[in-house]
């Protein structure tokens, strides 16, 4: 890295000023960096949370460090010395009272929040991928254009993208921090998350739930397009990659190893929910229909 | 060699690495070198007697914060190892699978082989002192905690040089951990290890319960008691109700593994979900469990060392019960992504929050307790000053991560590495230090040196922030936890490589409290006094090291601080009072009236009832490690035998008819006259 001096230097500052790591400085801040509208709603609830919790940090480390300074035992020491005073219900109302404030507002926005991350309006119809966490890599399916890639996926910008997650391995995360929070993997079970890329990009992603030898290699991109561009490269996709077939899927499973970018033309009908039902999904029922509706 | 030796020796033994063997090597030489001093020096009858069947709550503290110190290094170069292969991407230094045994054994010899005993030794050591009792309420099953604690200790350790360590994680979660993906021997010896060493915390947990609802001395309410002792009961009662789930949890998956159930594989019906769920009912009242008794012991310090009455006591006492209640509420903020819903998410997000207020309040308690004392910067008040940022910025951090829209961000990012370091860190080692250095002429008759531990302390101190800080920075920068290797381009390397440094400091601030320890035992000052803080509380009553018995004659209480009142009384003046404020004089007035004249109550000695020593608790925790070994291998011919010699001591015991003796009263005279008491 060929970076100059000082950029290298300005994370030690960082580290000097943490509490003032509030807001977007730096692209590198992937989290506090959104490029769409899940990870903003979750960067803004970062961004107040902080301010609020600060409203109490740099209060009491002051607090402390006055405390100290002025009734350290020292000779000539003259400040008030009052060694039966333990009592007082103003304070304790006031120290009661600052949190008890201070988590209702966190406490509001984050009910909120939480709700408003569910399952977003849907102006039109998502994009849906399939993603499949294997030992030790990535496979996205994308049932309408029939195509499927492996460590990668494209997706179109402006666009709501369904993302339905399962494992054909150990329980692992799906986490692209500029687009939004993670979600568990689990085998034998389909999850849904929804992400949208506001503008193109190529946001970087990761595993993030241990899963054994190669998972510190789970790295994926998902890469932003216009719509345009999706199409294109779907086309693409389908005119020159192989398709996938039952043993080439056998093989990304039991072969547990690291692959780079992969593509295929098709994938087997069915495949991500037979996945699901024979991991366990047969078991619940609802998270068949999950699968599969 | 015949195939089958070669063939079993590769399986048992973990070779070719050079670490493994460094480790082999070191623990031969040790083993080799700890016999042959026992030898040389006559001390294996010393040994049985004075250690291996003591059933004395002062030794058995002592072996607890022996081993607790032991387990910390080892912790810590599991650390250091880690951190050494972090320090910029591409590095060769571990391979993965011996990253990933090491990040399981740091995170599970952290928390129950170092936290744990450490909290115990603090529980043994202080506890019956500061209630006036002379033991805790079941000695006999103290040794058994303390042994099983030790032997579930040695199965976990041993599985680095032999079988293979485990590597799932120290939350060992199924499929992962199940047989399917974890083959081997390594992750048996986690299940065995914290189950063995389990029933020894439940006993403990128990035994505190019971001693400190019924031992007390006469006076001694329980809104008298000292704030420790009140962090002890709300720890005890997290015990008790929590092991019991980890207890369950680590059951159903061993059956899983060796018997072929399916609990927790999504097969055959089982669902791993409910693995996580268990964990964590157990795992987030644990994270409780240790720090309570940390902020116990910041509360006597800050006392002691402010010459003045904890602050708040009332509302103390209410924000620990509190968090007692609450931390059996908030366990899902482990897994907000597991996909629960969002009034789930909402409940446990909330519930986890309003656990920050209690706490909030202990600060600023302490605060206030320190505001208008006289402070004095000892060793413990160091590590207890140095705790309050810490921990308001790891509460802080606790709540935001609390917050569950958040959390997907944050979760399993170093985020959430660098917030629960800095509480547990920041609170819990942090307070367990400050214990030790506290109470540490009360168990051995001498002081730790001051200077030496003020620059343990900064090195510490120093090198966590310079070790964890740049974590909250580059977990937002997307870094996930549990990965050996990093891509070089994503703006990482820096502040990894700054994290590094610090935990090297950290190692440093280490070394020098362990020379403290070294040079103090030789060198430094004795105490003659058995109050030399001047204390507050009833241990600092009794001469250091304590008698046997501890309480010649039991004390009558008649207020809090007891011991401080006794002394005023004692005094006899209000001379120290430099204030003139009408509260505080009356008050003054009304305990020393109260006042016993002093701690030498008249009345003739009567004969002290004790507890006999017994090996019993040993050789039962050596047949459980036999029968847990087995089990890990699948050895059945050994698990057996093991498992009868459990069922023989049990029963042993249960026959056994004279468990006590009484000390005379021409002993105790005696004990009490060297002491220059009588
Ligand atoms: C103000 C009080 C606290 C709150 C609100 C809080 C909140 C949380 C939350 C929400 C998590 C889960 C984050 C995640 O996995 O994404 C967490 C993790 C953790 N916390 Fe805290 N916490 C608090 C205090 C503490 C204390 C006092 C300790 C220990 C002494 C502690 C130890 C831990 C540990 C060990 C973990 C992570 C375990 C793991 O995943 O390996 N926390 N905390
Ligand atoms: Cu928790």
């Amino acid at each position: 890295m060929n970076k100059p001096f000082w950029t290298k230097w300005r994370h030690l500052m960082f580290v000097l000023l943490v509490p003032l790591v509030t807001s977007g400085c730096g692209e590198r801040y992937l989290v506090l960096n959104p490029a769409g509208p899940v990870a903003r709603i979750e960067q803004r609830l970062i961004i107040l949370t902080i301010v609020m919790v600060l409203i109490v940090v740099i209060p009491v480390i002051i607090l402390t460090a006055v405390i100290v300074a002025r009734y350290r035992d020292r000779p000539d020491r003259t400040a008030p010395y009052m060694p039966e005073w333990s009592e007082s219900k103003v304070l304790e109302v006031v120290w009661w009272g600052i949190p008890i404030v201070i988590i209702g507002i966190i406490g509001t926005f984050t009910v909120r929040d939480t709700f408003r991350l569910v399952k977003p309006q849907l102006p039109e119809a998502p994009l849906t991928i399939q993603v499949t966490s294997l030992n030790w890599k990535w496979l996205f399916q994308y049932p309408d254009q029939n195509i499927a890639t492996v460590n990668y996926c494209k997706i179109p910008t402006n666009r709501p993208v369904e993302f339905v997650l399962t494992s054909d391995a150990p329980m692992n995360s799906f986490w692209v921090p500029q687009l939004g929070g993670q979600e568990y993997t689990m085998p034998g079970m389909a999850m849904r998350l929804w992400l949208q890329a506001d503008k193109p990009g190529v946001y970087f992603g990761h595993g993030a739930n241990f899963t054994g030898k190669g998972y510190a290699k789970m790295a994926f991109d998902v890469v932003a397009t216009d719509a345009q561009g999706f199409d294109q490269w779907t086309k693409q996709v389908k005119a020159s990659a192989p398709p996938l077939t039952k043993q080439g899927y056998k093989n990304l499973t039991t072969k547990q190893d690291i692959v780079g970018k992969q593509e295929f033309s098709s994938f087997p009908p069915g495949m991500f929910e037979a996945d699901i039902r024979i991991n366990g999904g047969m078991y619940m029922k609802h998270q068949l229909k999950e699968a599969t509706d | 060699m015949p195939a089958s030796v070669t063939n079993f020796a590769t399986h048992f033994f973990v070779l070719g690495d050079p670490l493994i063997y460094g480790a082999d090597a070191s623990i031969v030489l040790v083993t080799l070198a700890i016999l042959f001093v026992l030898t040389y020096f006559k001390k294996w009858g010393w040994l049985w007697r004075e250690w291996l069947t003591t059933v004395d709550h002062k030794k058995i503290g002592i072996m607890y914060l022996i081993a607790a110190l032991l387990m910390f290094f080892r912790g810590g170069v599991d650390a250091i190892l880690m951190r050494t292969q972090l320090v910029w991407p591409g590095m060769h230094f571990l391979q993965s699978e011996h990253y990933n045994e090491i990040f399981t054994t740091h995170g599970t010899i952290m928390i129950l082989f170092m936290a744990m005993p450490f909290i115990f030794a603090m529980f043994n050591i202080a506890v019956p002192l500061q209630i006036g009792a002379r033991d805790v309420a079941f000695p006999y099953l103290n040794a058994i905690s303390f042994w099983m604690f030790f032997f579930g200790a040695m199965l976990l350790n041993l599985s680095f040089v032999i079988g293979g360590s485990p590597d799932a994680g120290w939350v060992s979660y199924p499929p992962l951990a199940g047989p399917e993906y974890s083959i081997g021997p390594g992750e048996n010896f986690y299940l065995l290890a914290l189950q063995i060493s389990g029933i020894g915390s439940m006993g403990t947990g128990i035994n505190f319960f019971v001693t400190i609802l019924k031992m007390r001395a006469p006076g001694m309410t329980l809104m008298r008691m000292p704030l420790f002792c009140w962090s002890v009961l709300a720890a005890s009662i997290l015990i008790i109700l929590a092991f019991p789930a980890l207890t369950a949890a680590l059951a159903l998956l061993l059956f899983d593994r060796l018997a072929g159930s399916h609990f927790f594989t999504m097969l055959a019906g089982g669902n791993p979900m409910m693995y996580i769920n268990l964990f964590w009912v157990w795992g987030h009242p644990e994270v409780y469990i240790v720090v309570l008794p940390a902020f116990g012991i910041f509360s006597e310090v800050v006392a002691t060392f402010s010459r003045k009455r904890t602050f708040g006591y009332a509302s103390m006492v209410a924000s620990l019960m509190t968090i007692v209640v609450l931390s059996y509420l908030v366990w899902a903020h482990h897994f907000f992504t597991m996909g629960a819903g969002p009034g789930v998410n909402s409940f446990f997000a909330l519930a986890s929050m309003i656990i920050g207020i209690p706490t909030g309040v202990k600060v600023f308690n302490w605060l206030f307790t320190m505001y208008r004392g006289r402070i004095r910067m000892t060793a413990p008040m160091l590590w207890t000053v140095g705790f309050i940022p810490n921990f308001v910025i790891g509460g802080a951090t606790g709540v935001m991560l609390a917050s569950a829209p958040t959390d997907y961000q944050y979760h399993n990012s170093y985020f959430l590495i660098a917030h629960f370091h800095q509480v547990l860190i920041g609170g819990v080692v942090y307070g367990m230090l400050a214990g030790m250095y506290y109470w540490w002429p009360k168990m051995f008759g001498h002081m730790l040196n001051e200077r030496w531990a003020r620059h343990a302390f900064w090195w510490f101190n120093i090198g966590f922030y310079v070790c964890f800080m740049p974590q909250y920075l580059v977990g937002l920068m997307g870094m996930t936890r549990r990965i050996y290797d990093y891509p070089g381009d994503m703006g990482w390397n820096t502040l990894n490589l700054v994290s590094t440094i610090g935990a090297y400091m950290m190692g440093i601030g280490f070394i020098l409290l362990v020379l403290d320890v070294v040079y103090s035992i030789f060198y430094g000052e004795r105490d003659k006094t058995g109050d030399p803080w001047d204390g507050r509380t009833l241990e600092w009553s009794l001469p250091s090291p304590a008698p046997h018995y501890n309480f010649a004659r039991i004390p009558i209480v008649t207020a809090r601080d007891a011991w401080w009142i006794m002394k005023e009384a004692r005094r006899g003046d209000l001379t120290d009072v430099s204030t003139t404020e009408g509260v505080e004089s009356v008050r003054v007035t009304q305990s020393k009236q109260t006042a016993p004249q002093s701690l030498k109550q008249s009345g003739p000695l009567q004969p002290i009832h004790m507890p006999k020593d017994s090996g019993r608790p040993f050789v039962l925790s050596v047949c459980f490690f036999i029968f847990g070994w087995g089990l890990v291998f699948q050895w059945y011919w050994m698990a057996i035998p093991g498992f009868l010699g459990i069922l023989a001591s049990l029963l042993a015991r249960s026959f056994e008819k004279e468990t006590s003796y009484h000390i005379p009263v021409e002993e105790i005279e005696k004990t009490e006259a060297a002491y220059g008491r009588l």
